[in-house]
């Protein structure tokens, strides 16, 4: 009977221990939400007296749909792709952001002139700028590195298994790069049939030899463990991989697919006025520049750029490591977010349909 | 017992000691001890019907909900707005195929301004998106005008875009006008309707439900028969040695038992994955060449075998209980009577393992037609089931009306099995270990 | 199953035949549960045995991912080992958070699931129950439905009700799938239940209560108390409603491995699956010695 008794007394704390002085941050788990934690969390909770506690999902933007929609709202901030914003906020499923909080940049500059062309949406403050790249084992490819997007699809010169992520956005553009389409023509291809059909007979060449990954940690893991030879992954997380773990990891910005990605609050977030403060905080011009100390995603504020420096290993440029670097983009494709506002149901479906058969 | 109350009534009225009718009495307390009974069941019962029956049934309900074009929840407010009114009014108006009039682009622009000012038209816009790809901004673009259109209506709309002309589009609102569909029960077996409302197949590139059942029920049945052929043998022998030993050997069916699901499947991934033991031992052994390790997981090989050896002791024991009252003299009256050992294997002791067999393969069957997380976590792509789609359009797609309809199918062929089991084999019967 | 005398040639190869493929067989069904357990003692972070493994170098040998499931979350896991350290463990280490709550969800919802299906199954196994195949099928279908769809409905139901992200929640829902546990070893030991027992001591004067706490209920203890083990060991191990109904603080141990599993297979998931091998080993020895006794109470000896 005690024993019961300690039980339901730490069952009754565990349940309502929560106090008001927190908030739950959901975002993308691995080495960027450890990029997180030391830019923007621990700093905010110096400063402020407020916790922050770090949720990990695949993709934030779906929970948070679930969570409004069902009615049962527990994420105060989420992190999600600019396309997954726009969506979300066009469905009325995120508190819309006054973006005269948004304070100037260090240097003086007014907010909605720091920030990058767009990077400030109804609901979105956009953090960074990040890309989906692929990326090599340089000690299985030692004699003849890959360089190009093309090569990823070339099992015969290239051959080992090849890691993708298991969802329509991005493999589509890349397929159709690899297939020698330009990066300027890649979605005007993809509004048509003839299009669709031709990415996903490329994506078919390699059908076989893919393993699927869904968290952004997975792609480094699957390339450390030897599952895969090559894959795509977001190019921070090879970075860091790479650079901080020292793995022999390649990353190949050619036909790489870049987009913003920022903070978002979704509609009836229990701590709202804590999670404004949080996001105001997390986008000015200090803790965006300290955030691509820790991993290689560009900053979405101008002045935060030249605050940008080293590595936290003091010693690496972050520079040339960023996707926004003007040697990596010289055949690069900016994710057209309005496209797959519109389209990510179908070629979902399809994607599905097409992986299933 | 109707039979000793029938007998009393034919003869002479008996009576209790207090003079009641015996009958009454008999009945009273019969009726007292059904109650009894139930009440015992009850609170159970009653714990069943919220947190099980309740949860289900609401579920499968939202398989035949369509509001997305129907009504909209104000998520400050709380309160539910009709969406679409006058255009809802219009369809009811005419009948399916009419070709739209300014009456009915009218409608249109009126229900698309007043879902702007209601911040209802990604919702509006995402559920014809779901019949008819890449419309949803063609509302919400439309609708950003809709406020400052000046009539006719027709031209101006089509004037915002000219693929609002488009009859399969017509035909999408109609569907999304009425708040209860059997459209997402079509969806799920990858049939749609046309502009005229016919029901027709989707193309061949987006068909994949019908694959997945067919895909679940084959596998599902093939693993049956794995646990079958795998556990016929064991439980034989186990059914055959004196207990003391049985009993021993016993332990290898009921540790995996008792084992968690998740361990199990992380043994099978560290087995069998490319730099796994396997591999490696082929490796050693030279009979796998170190560049061409075979791939035996994130495949349907990786679901087959993890779920085959998951699901093997739900065949192993009933099969052995069924084996083991079997008595070893009629095989040896059937040798003694010349039959050779196979046939007396096959003549006289496989019919009477037969309740064992239809009870183990229909209980494999039922479990397996159901798994989601073995096939989630080595099934790759080609090894996911029928409820990984489920959870599919459950947490990403979150198109929660097809995930019920393709629930609710899944359910009824389930719960048809499970009848059939409790008509075959009794539910009473269910042993475990 | 020994071999008569007048086997032939060829009986004899195949009855020696037979004996190797069920030992294989029997192989195929422990070697995945046993393969874990010296891997999980792996120097290096591989999943294979490396060759001082199979030298049976010590040197290949570690418990580094045993203690990683110490120091894991912790706030400061370098520092000195002393009671601050293990404070800081038990509060923040991830899989002695995620054990606590597993340990919690388990216990409540296996005095729940036992409570009501030992009182359902003595309304259940009584000749006069009325419906009784119905409701018994009813009971039973937790067991049956793809735990998918429970999970599903539970996630609108529990949204709506405000139950979601609440251990009250989660342990209504495992309460719910280890009912049909308890209600078939309870019903199973009450089959062979002597109702001449009850009636005799009504007959001597006890009162209902009376004669089922001292007569029925150890007559069926050993049934419920491997009903009980059944129920915990279902929501010791269950993952889908935790994933669809859990806030994020309420971590399980399976949840938790799912989540290893998914992204980052390591050792220390092998630590963990080894651990839990044990208890499996353990709560199997429990029932089996339960069983036995109960066999022995109710006269069926086995042999």
């Amino acid at each position: 009977m005690k024993k019961t008794l300690i039980l339901t007394t730490a069952l009754t704390a565990m349940a309502f221990g929560a106090s008001a002085q927190e908030i739950t941050v959901m975002s993308w788990g691995g080495a960027y939400g450890k990029s997180q934690i030391e830019a923007y969390h621990k700093p905010f909770t110096d400063k402020t007296g407020i916790k922050v506690v770090s949720v990990d999902a695949d993709n934030p933007a779906t929970p948070i749909k679930a969570q409004v929609e069902a009615g049962n709202v527990t994420i105060d901030v989420a992190d999600v792709e600019y396309a997954d914003a726009v969506r979300l906020c066009d469905e009325g499923l995120l508190e819309e952001i006054d973006p005269s909080i948004l304070p100037d940049g260090a240097d003086g500059t007014p907010a909605m002139d720091d920030f990058l062309p767009g990077a400030v949406t109804d609901c979105l403050v956009t953090t960074i700028v990040f890309s989906t790249i692929f990326a090599y084992d340089s000690s299985v490819f030692a004699d003849n590195p890959p360089t190009t997007i093309a090569d990823f699809f070339d099992l015969e010169t290239y051959p080992g298994k090849r890691g993708l992520r298991k969802g329509a956005k991005a493999n589509l553009e890349m397929a159709l790069m690899a297939d020698g389409v330009a990066p300027e023509e890649v979605y005007d291809m993809l509004e048509t049939d003839e299009g669709v059909d031709r990415a996903f007979d490329k994506l078919e060449t390699i059908k076989d030899s893919v393993v699927w990954w869904e968290a952004g940690a997975q792609p480094p893991q699957l390339l450390a463990d030897g599952e895969v030879a090559m894959t795509t992954a977001y190019n921070g997380r090879i970075f860091n991989a790479a650079v901080g773990e020292g793995q022999p990891f390649v990353t190949i910005f050619d036909g790489q697919v870049y987009e913003y990605d920022g903070y978002v609050i979704p509609k009836g977030a229990p701590n709202l006025e804590a999670a404004l403060d949080f996001v105001v905080f997390a986008t000015e011009t200090e803790q965006l520049a300290e955030q691509a100390k820790w991993i290689s995603y560009g900053p979405a504020r101008k002045s935060s750029g030249p605050l940008v420096g080293l590595y936290q290993d003091g010693k690496t440029e972050m520079g040339p490591h960023m996707p926004t670097a003007a040697e990596n983009l010289q055949k690069a494709l900016p994710s057209n977010f309005e496209f797959w506002a519109d389209r990510d149901t179908e070629l979902n479906e399809r994607f599905n349909a097409w992986l299933a058969g | 017992m109707s039979d000793a109350v029938a007998a009393t009534s034919t003869t002479e009225k008996l009576t209790t000691a207090d003079g009641k009718p015996l009958k009454a009495a008999l009945a009273r307390s019969q009726a007292r001890n059904r109650r009894r009974a139930f009440y015992l069941v009850m609170p159970l019962l009653l714990f069943v019907v919220v947190t099980f029956l309740i949860p289900i049934g609401q579920m499968l309900s939202m398989s035949v909900t369509n509001t997305g074009f129907y009504s909209w929840k104000d998520r400050d407010t709380g309160e539910t707005v009709p969406l679409m009114v006058e255009l809802r009014e219009w369809f009811d108006a005419n009948p399916a195929g009419t070709e739209p009039d300014e009456a009915a682009y009218a409608a249109l622009r009126a229900g698309l301004a007043h879902a702007r000012e209601t911040k209802s038209i990604g919702q509006i816009g995402t559920r014809i998106n779901y019949e008819v790809s890449g419309t949803r901004s063609m509302f919400t673009s439309t609708a950003r005008k809709a406020e400052r259109m000046e009539p006719p209506f027709k031209e101006a709309i089509l004037d915002a875009d000219d693929e609002w002309a488009d009859p399969k589009l017509w035909a999408a609102m109609r569907n999304a006008s009425k708040s209860v569909t059997l459209d997402f029960y079509l969806a799920a077996l990858d049939r749609t309707r046309d502009a005229d409302g016919n029901i027709v197949k989707v193309e061949e590139e987006r068909a994949v439900y019908v694959l997945l059942f067919q895909r679940t029920l084959i596998l599902s049945a093939l693993i049956t028969f794995l646990t079958l052929v795998l556990g016929f043998p064991i439980a034989h022998l186990l059914a055959t040695l004196p207990l003391s030993k049985s009993n021993l050997l016993m332990i290898f069916v009921l540790l995996p038992f008792w084992t968690s699901l998740l361990v199990r499947t992380t043994s099978w991934i560290v087995l069998l994955q490319s730099q796994g033991v396997v591999n490696d031992i082929g490796v050693a052994a030279g009979l796998i060449a170190d560049e061409n390790r075979i791939q035996m997981i994130y495949n349907q090989t990786g679901t087959i075998i993890a779920m085959t050896h998951i699901l093997l002791p739900f065949m192993v024991l009933p099969l052995y209980s069924v084996m083991r009252p079997i008595d070893p003299s009629y095989v040896r009256a059937a040798r003694s009577l010349g039959a050779t050992s196979w046939t007396a294997f096959r003549r006289v002791y496989m019919p009477q393992t037969v309740p064992g067999i239809g009870a183990g393969g229909l209980l494999v069957f039922i479990l397996a037609v159901g798994y989601y997380i073995t096939p989630a976590l080595v099934g790759g792509s080609s090894g996911q089931l029928i409820s990984n789609l489920i959870a599919f359009h459950m947490q990403k797609s979150l198109n929660w009306s097809l995930a019920a309809a393709l629930a609710s199918l899944l359910l009824a062929g389930v719960l048809l099995l499970y009848w059939l089991y409790d008509r075959l084999v009794g539910i009473d019967n269910l042993k475990l270990g | 199953m020994a071999l008569p005398t007048y086997a032939s040639p060829l009986e004899k190869i195949w009855h020696y035949a037979y004996l190797v493929i069920c030992g294989l067989i029997f192989l195929f069904l422990i070697a995945p549960i046993l393969i874990v357990i010296p891997l999980s003692f792996n120097a290096e972070p591989y999943f294979t045995f490396t060759e001082k493994m199979l030298s049976f170098d010590p040197t290949g040998y570690s418990t580094r991912w045993y203690d990683m499931l110490l120091t894991f979350g912790m706030v400061d896991p370098e520092a000195a080992r002393d009671g601050s350290w293990w404070a800081d463990a038990w509060a923040n280490a991830a899989w002695i958070n995620a054990a606590k709550n597993s340990v919690i969800i388990g216990f409540f919802s296996t005095v729940l699931a036992t409570c009501l299906g030992t009182l359902a199954a003595l309304g259940l196994s009584r000749p006069e129950m009325p419906f009784r195949r119905t409701i018994m099928a009813v009971l039973i279908s937790p067991m049956i439905v793809p735990i998918i769809i429970t999970a599903t409905g539970l996630f609108f139901f529990y949204s709506a009700t405000g139950l979601a992200n609440t251990y009250i929640g989660i342990i209504m829902a495992h309460a719910t799938l280890g009912i049909p546990f308890v209600i078939i070893t309870v019903t199973a030991t009450l089959v062979g239940f002597d109702h001449s027992l009850t009636r005799a001591a009504a007959s001597l004067g006890a009162d209902p209560t009376t004669t089922f706490f001292k007569i029925t209920m150890p007559l069926i203890l050993p049934g419920v108390i491997s009903g009980a083990l059944f129920a915990f060991v279902t929501s010791f191990d269950e993952v889908v409603v935790v994933l669809f109904v859990a806030a994020h603080d309420q971590q399980t141990i399976p949840r938790q491995m799912w989540n290893g599993i998914r992204e980052q297979i390591s050792p220390a998931i092998l630590s963990v699956a080894t651990i839990l091998v044990v208890i499996s080993i353990a709560l199997l020895t429990t029932v089996e010695l339960l069983r036995r006794r109960s066999e022995r109470l109710r006269g069926v000896s086995p042999s």
